[in-house]
Protein backbone atom coordinates (compact mmCIF):
# COMPACT_ATOMS: atom_id res chain seq x y z
CA UNK A 1 0.00 0.00 0.00
CA UNK A 2 2.99 2.32 0.32
CA UNK A 3 2.84 3.04 -3.40
CA UNK A 4 -0.50 4.84 -3.14
CA UNK A 5 -0.08 8.56 -3.65
CA UNK A 6 -2.35 11.34 -2.51
CA UNK A 7 -2.92 12.27 -6.16
CA UNK A 8 -4.05 8.75 -7.04
CA UNK A 9 -6.48 8.63 -4.13
CA UNK A 10 -7.80 12.10 -4.92
CA UNK A 11 -8.39 11.19 -8.53
CA UNK A 12 -10.22 7.97 -7.55
CA UNK A 13 -12.32 9.78 -4.94
CA UNK A 14 -13.30 12.49 -7.44
CA UNK A 15 -14.16 9.89 -10.07
CA UNK A 16 -16.36 8.02 -7.58
CA UNK A 17 -18.07 11.13 -6.25
CA UNK A 18 -18.72 12.34 -9.80
CA UNK A 19 -20.59 9.09 -10.46
CA UNK A 20 -23.09 10.16 -7.78
CA UNK A 21 -24.12 13.30 -9.67
CA UNK A 22 -21.97 16.39 -9.13
CA UNK A 23 -19.88 17.74 -11.97
CA UNK A 24 -16.23 16.67 -11.62
CA UNK A 25 -15.11 20.31 -11.90
CA UNK A 26 -17.02 21.15 -8.69
CA UNK A 27 -15.26 18.41 -6.73
CA UNK A 28 -12.27 20.20 -5.22
CA UNK A 29 -10.43 19.40 -2.00
CA UNK A 30 -12.25 22.22 -0.23
CA UNK A 31 -15.71 21.31 -1.47
CA UNK A 32 -17.99 19.99 1.25
CA UNK A 33 -20.12 16.93 0.75
CA UNK A 34 -23.11 19.06 1.64
CA UNK A 35 -22.38 21.51 -1.20
CA UNK A 36 -21.91 18.63 -3.60
CA UNK A 37 -25.17 17.04 -2.45
CA UNK A 38 -23.28 13.90 -1.48
CA UNK A 39 -25.33 12.10 1.15
CA UNK A 40 -24.56 9.41 3.71
CA UNK A 41 -25.44 6.59 1.33
CA UNK A 42 -23.02 7.99 -1.25
CA UNK A 43 -20.31 8.00 1.42
CA UNK A 44 -21.06 4.36 2.25
CA UNK A 45 -20.52 3.53 -1.41
CA UNK A 46 -17.32 5.58 -1.48
CA UNK A 47 -16.12 3.59 1.54
CA UNK A 48 -16.73 0.35 -0.38
CA UNK A 49 -14.73 1.58 -3.35
CA UNK A 50 -11.90 2.60 -1.04
CA UNK A 51 -11.97 -0.79 0.69
CA UNK A 52 -11.91 -2.66 -2.62
CA UNK A 53 -9.18 -0.51 -4.19
CA UNK A 54 -6.90 0.26 -1.25
CA UNK A 55 -7.84 -2.27 1.44
CA UNK A 56 -8.70 0.61 3.74
CA UNK A 57 -11.73 -0.08 5.93
CA UNK A 58 -13.66 3.06 6.79
CA UNK A 59 -16.22 2.66 9.55
CA UNK A 60 -19.39 4.65 10.06
CA UNK A 61 -17.68 6.68 12.80
CA UNK A 62 -14.88 7.65 10.39
CA UNK A 63 -17.35 8.79 7.76
CA UNK A 64 -19.35 10.92 10.17
CA UNK A 65 -16.33 13.13 10.83
CA UNK A 66 -15.70 13.86 7.16
CA UNK A 67 -16.98 17.19 5.87
CA UNK A 68 -14.82 17.89 2.80
CA UNK A 69 -13.35 15.98 -0.11
CA UNK A 70 -9.83 16.82 1.11
CA UNK A 71 -10.52 15.34 4.55
CA UNK A 72 -11.68 12.10 2.94
CA UNK A 73 -8.59 11.92 0.72
CA UNK A 74 -6.25 12.61 3.65
CA UNK A 75 -7.92 9.99 5.83
CA UNK A 76 -7.68 7.33 3.12
CA UNK A 77 -4.04 8.15 2.38
CA UNK A 78 -3.11 8.05 6.08
CA UNK A 79 -4.81 4.67 6.54
CA UNK A 80 -3.25 3.25 3.37
CA UNK A 81 0.30 4.00 4.53
CA UNK B 1 -36.54 1.83 -17.57
CA UNK B 2 -32.88 0.88 -17.58
CA UNK B 3 -32.10 -2.67 -18.62
CA UNK B 4 -31.43 -5.03 -15.76
CA UNK B 5 -27.69 -5.54 -15.29
CA UNK B 6 -26.37 -9.08 -15.44
CA UNK B 7 -26.61 -10.84 -12.12
CA UNK B 8 -27.54 -14.06 -10.42
CA UNK B 9 -29.94 -14.97 -7.63
CA UNK B 10 -29.19 -16.52 -4.25
CA UNK B 11 -31.95 -18.35 -2.41
CA UNK B 12 -31.18 -19.50 1.13
CA UNK B 13 -32.72 -22.67 2.50
CA UNK B 14 -33.58 -23.83 -0.99
CA UNK B 15 -33.15 -27.60 -0.74
CA UNK B 16 -36.87 -28.16 -0.15
CA UNK B 17 -40.24 -26.60 0.54
CA UNK B 18 -40.82 -22.95 -0.25
CA UNK B 19 -37.12 -22.25 -0.95
CA UNK B 20 -36.90 -25.02 -3.54
CA UNK B 21 -40.02 -23.72 -5.28
CA UNK B 22 -38.58 -20.17 -5.29
CA UNK B 23 -35.27 -21.37 -6.77
CA UNK B 24 -37.09 -23.20 -9.56
CA UNK B 25 -39.39 -20.28 -10.24
CA UNK B 26 -36.55 -17.73 -10.47
CA UNK B 27 -34.58 -20.08 -12.71
CA UNK B 28 -37.66 -20.29 -14.94
CA UNK B 29 -37.61 -16.49 -15.12
CA UNK B 30 -34.06 -16.62 -16.48
CA UNK B 31 -32.04 -16.07 -13.30
CA UNK B 32 -28.96 -18.22 -12.69
CA UNK B 33 -29.69 -19.45 -9.17
CA UNK B 34 -27.45 -20.36 -6.24
CA UNK B 35 -29.35 -22.97 -4.23
CA UNK B 36 -28.23 -22.75 -0.60
CA UNK B 37 -28.73 -25.63 1.82
CA UNK B 38 -27.59 -26.35 5.36
CA UNK B 39 -27.76 -30.13 5.69
CA UNK B 40 -29.83 -31.57 2.84
CA UNK B 41 -27.23 -31.81 0.08
CA UNK B 42 -29.31 -34.41 -1.77
CA UNK B 43 -32.34 -32.14 -1.75
CA UNK B 44 -30.30 -29.22 -3.09
CA UNK B 45 -28.76 -31.43 -5.78
CA UNK B 46 -32.25 -32.50 -6.85
CA UNK B 47 -33.35 -28.85 -7.10
CA UNK B 48 -30.28 -28.04 -9.22
CA UNK B 49 -30.93 -31.08 -11.42
CA UNK B 50 -34.57 -30.07 -11.92
CA UNK B 51 -33.55 -26.53 -12.88
CA UNK B 52 -30.90 -27.76 -15.32
CA UNK B 53 -33.30 -30.26 -16.83
CA UNK B 54 -35.68 -27.38 -17.51
CA UNK B 55 -32.87 -25.52 -19.29
CA UNK B 56 -31.87 -23.24 -16.42
CA UNK B 57 -28.63 -22.65 -14.57
CA UNK B 58 -28.08 -23.44 -10.89
CA UNK B 59 -25.45 -24.39 -8.36
CA UNK B 60 -25.83 -25.91 -4.88
CA UNK B 61 -23.95 -24.13 -2.09
CA UNK B 62 -23.80 -25.53 1.44
CA UNK B 63 -23.68 -23.13 4.39
CA UNK B 64 -25.50 -22.56 7.66
CA UNK B 65 -26.77 -18.98 7.39
CA UNK B 66 -26.54 -18.68 11.18
CA UNK B 67 -22.74 -18.83 10.88
CA UNK B 68 -21.03 -15.41 10.74
CA UNK B 69 -18.92 -16.50 7.76
CA UNK B 70 -21.84 -17.79 5.67
CA UNK B 71 -22.58 -14.55 3.82
CA UNK B 72 -19.07 -14.15 2.45
CA UNK B 73 -18.86 -17.86 1.57
CA UNK B 74 -22.17 -17.89 -0.25
CA UNK B 75 -21.61 -14.68 -2.20
CA UNK B 76 -18.08 -15.70 -3.19
CA UNK B 77 -19.39 -19.13 -4.23
CA UNK B 78 -22.26 -17.79 -6.31
CA UNK B 79 -20.24 -15.00 -7.92
CA UNK B 80 -17.30 -17.21 -8.83
CA UNK B 81 -19.55 -19.92 -10.26
CA UNK B 82 -21.69 -17.65 -12.42
CA UNK B 83 -19.17 -14.86 -12.97
CA UNK B 84 -21.73 -12.15 -12.17
CA UNK B 85 -22.78 -10.46 -8.91
CA UNK B 86 -25.75 -11.56 -6.84
CA UNK B 87 -28.48 -9.06 -7.73
CA UNK B 88 -31.43 -10.97 -6.28
CA UNK B 89 -31.29 -12.25 -2.72
CA UNK B 90 -34.08 -14.32 -1.23
CA UNK B 91 -33.78 -14.63 2.54
CA UNK B 92 -35.76 -17.82 2.94
CA UNK B 93 -33.77 -20.05 5.32
CA UNK B 94 -35.69 -20.52 8.52
CA UNK B 95 -36.14 -22.88 11.41
CA UNK B 96 -38.80 -23.24 14.07
CA UNK B 97 -38.42 -24.38 17.68
CA UNK B 98 -41.92 -23.99 19.07
CA UNK B 99 -42.85 -23.90 22.72
CA UNK B 100 -45.23 -22.00 24.94
CA UNK B 101 -43.61 -18.74 25.96
CA UNK B 102 -43.08 -19.69 29.61
CA UNK B 103 -41.31 -22.88 28.55
CA UNK B 104 -39.17 -21.32 25.83
CA UNK B 105 -35.48 -21.90 26.56
CA UNK B 106 -32.66 -19.44 25.85
CA UNK B 107 -31.17 -21.81 23.31
CA UNK B 108 -34.38 -22.18 21.30
CA UNK B 109 -34.86 -18.42 21.39
CA UNK B 110 -31.33 -17.72 20.20
CA UNK B 111 -31.00 -20.28 17.43
CA UNK B 112 -34.26 -19.20 15.80
CA UNK B 113 -33.20 -15.54 15.93
CA UNK B 114 -29.71 -16.41 14.64
CA UNK B 115 -30.97 -18.32 11.61
CA UNK B 116 -34.16 -16.47 10.73
CA UNK B 117 -33.11 -12.90 11.44
CA UNK B 118 -29.36 -12.46 11.98
CA UNK B 119 -28.55 -14.64 8.99
CA UNK B 120 -30.77 -12.48 6.79
CA UNK B 121 -29.13 -9.34 8.22
CA UNK B 122 -25.63 -10.47 7.29
CA UNK B 123 -26.66 -11.70 3.84
CA UNK B 124 -28.54 -8.51 3.05
CA UNK B 125 -25.62 -6.34 4.20
CA UNK B 126 -23.29 -8.33 1.97
CA UNK B 127 -25.72 -8.19 -0.95
CA UNK B 128 -25.98 -4.41 -0.89
CA UNK B 129 -22.32 -3.97 -1.83
CA UNK B 130 -22.75 -5.21 -5.38
CA UNK B 131 -26.34 -4.03 -5.69
CA UNK B 132 -25.41 -0.43 -4.88
CA UNK B 133 -22.68 -0.51 -7.53
CA UNK B 134 -25.04 -2.07 -10.05
CA UNK B 135 -27.82 0.43 -9.29
CA UNK B 136 -30.09 -2.58 -9.24
CA UNK B 137 -31.08 -5.15 -6.67
CA UNK B 138 -33.93 -7.28 -5.44
CA UNK B 139 -34.04 -8.30 -1.79
CA UNK B 140 -36.95 -10.52 -0.86
CA UNK B 141 -37.31 -11.76 2.68
CA UNK B 142 -39.63 -14.61 3.49
CA UNK B 143 -41.41 -13.72 6.69
CA UNK B 144 -44.67 -15.26 7.90
CA UNK B 145 -48.18 -14.21 8.85
CA UNK B 146 -46.97 -15.10 12.34
CA UNK B 147 -44.85 -11.94 12.10
CA UNK B 148 -48.08 -9.96 11.68
CA UNK B 149 -50.54 -11.89 13.83
CA UNK B 150 -49.86 -13.87 16.98
CA UNK B 151 -49.73 -17.64 17.03
CA UNK B 152 -49.37 -19.41 20.39
CA UNK B 153 -46.11 -21.31 20.84
CA UNK B 154 -44.13 -19.31 18.31
CA UNK B 155 -42.81 -16.26 20.16
CA UNK B 156 -39.25 -16.81 18.97
CA UNK B 157 -40.31 -17.48 15.37
CA UNK B 158 -42.73 -14.54 15.42
CA UNK B 159 -40.11 -12.17 16.84
CA UNK B 160 -37.67 -13.18 14.10
CA UNK B 161 -40.28 -12.93 11.35
CA UNK B 162 -41.58 -9.55 12.55
CA UNK B 163 -37.97 -8.40 12.82
CA UNK B 164 -37.43 -9.47 9.23
CA UNK B 165 -40.31 -7.25 8.10
CA UNK B 166 -38.97 -4.21 9.96
CA UNK B 167 -35.41 -4.84 8.81
CA UNK B 168 -36.45 -5.23 5.18
CA UNK B 169 -38.56 -2.05 5.27
CA UNK B 170 -35.59 -0.12 6.65
CA UNK B 171 -33.36 -1.41 3.86
CA UNK B 172 -36.02 -0.39 1.35
CA UNK B 173 -36.02 3.25 2.45
CA UNK B 174 -32.24 3.45 2.80
CA UNK B 175 -31.30 2.14 -0.65
CA UNK B 176 -34.44 2.71 -2.73
CA UNK B 177 -32.75 5.51 -4.64
CA UNK B 178 -30.13 3.08 -5.90
CA UNK B 179 -32.63 1.04 -7.89
CA UNK B 180 -32.80 -1.58 -5.17
CA UNK B 181 -36.08 -2.88 -3.81
CA UNK B 182 -36.51 -4.78 -0.55
CA UNK B 183 -39.81 -6.49 0.08
CA UNK B 184 -41.21 -9.17 2.35
CA UNK B 185 -43.45 -12.07 1.54
CA UNK B 186 -45.50 -13.35 4.45
CA UNK B 187 -46.83 -16.85 3.79
CA UNK B 188 -49.60 -18.30 5.87
CA UNK B 189 -50.09 -22.03 6.21
CA UNK B 190 -48.17 -23.58 3.33
CA UNK B 191 -48.04 -27.31 2.77
CA UNK B 192 -44.37 -28.24 3.46
CA UNK B 193 -42.33 -30.53 5.71
CA UNK B 194 -42.24 -27.72 8.28
CA UNK B 195 -46.01 -27.69 8.63
CA UNK B 196 -46.52 -31.45 8.29
CA UNK B 197 -47.40 -31.75 11.98
CA UNK B 198 -49.98 -28.96 11.93
CA UNK B 199 -53.52 -30.21 12.39
CA UNK B 200 -55.42 -30.21 9.12
CA UNK B 201 -58.50 -28.94 11.02
CA UNK B 202 -56.90 -25.49 10.97
CA UNK B 203 -58.05 -24.97 7.39
CA UNK B 204 -61.45 -23.98 8.81
CA UNK B 205 -59.87 -20.67 9.89
CA UNK B 206 -58.48 -19.90 6.44
CA UNK B 207 -60.90 -18.09 4.10
CA UNK B 208 -59.54 -20.15 1.19
CA UNK B 209 -60.31 -23.33 3.21
CA UNK B 210 -57.04 -24.95 2.21
CA UNK B 211 -53.30 -24.76 2.76
CA UNK B 212 -51.23 -22.93 0.17
CA UNK B 213 -48.54 -24.48 -1.99
CA UNK B 214 -44.85 -23.55 -2.15
CA UNK B 215 -45.39 -22.66 -5.80
CA UNK B 216 -47.98 -20.05 -4.83
CA UNK B 217 -45.40 -18.35 -2.60
CA UNK B 218 -42.72 -18.69 -5.29
CA UNK B 219 -44.94 -16.95 -7.85
CA UNK B 220 -45.06 -13.87 -5.60
CA UNK B 221 -41.28 -13.91 -5.16
CA UNK B 222 -40.85 -14.14 -8.92
CA UNK B 223 -43.05 -11.09 -9.33
CA UNK B 224 -41.11 -9.08 -6.72
CA UNK B 225 -37.84 -10.02 -8.45
CA UNK B 226 -39.16 -8.97 -11.85
CA UNK B 227 -38.76 -5.66 -13.67
CA UNK B 228 -42.50 -5.24 -13.34
CA UNK B 229 -42.13 -4.84 -9.56
CA UNK B 230 -39.57 -2.01 -9.80
CA UNK B 231 -41.89 0.41 -7.98
CA UNK B 232 -42.89 -2.04 -5.22
CA UNK B 233 -40.60 -1.30 -2.29
CA UNK B 234 -40.88 -1.95 1.44
CA UNK B 235 -44.07 -3.93 0.95
CA UNK B 236 -45.31 -6.95 2.87
CA UNK B 237 -47.15 -9.31 0.57
CA UNK B 238 -49.25 -11.82 2.48
CA UNK B 239 -49.78 -15.15 0.74
CA UNK B 240 -52.14 -16.79 3.15
CA UNK B 241 -55.50 -17.48 1.53
CA UNK B 242 -56.91 -14.51 3.41
CA UNK B 243 -55.89 -15.68 6.90
CA UNK B 244 -54.46 -12.32 8.06
CA UNK B 245 -57.10 -10.19 6.35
Amino acid sequence: MSTVTSEQVESRVIETLASFGPDASQITRDATFEELDIDSLDLVELAQVVEDDYGVVLKGEDMKELKTVGQAVDLIVSRAE
Amino acid sequence: MAERPEGCALVTGASRGIGAAIAKSLAGDGWAVAVNYRSDADGAAAVVAAIEQAGGRAVALGADVAAPTAADELFAGAESHFGVPVLALVNNAGIAADNLFSMLGDDDWQRVIDTNLTGAFRLTRRALKAMMRARFGRIISISSVVGLRANPGQANYAAAKAGLIAMTKTVAVEVGRRGITANTVAPGWIDTDMTADVESGLTANIPARRAGTPEEVAACVSFLASDGAAYVNGAVLTVDGGLAA
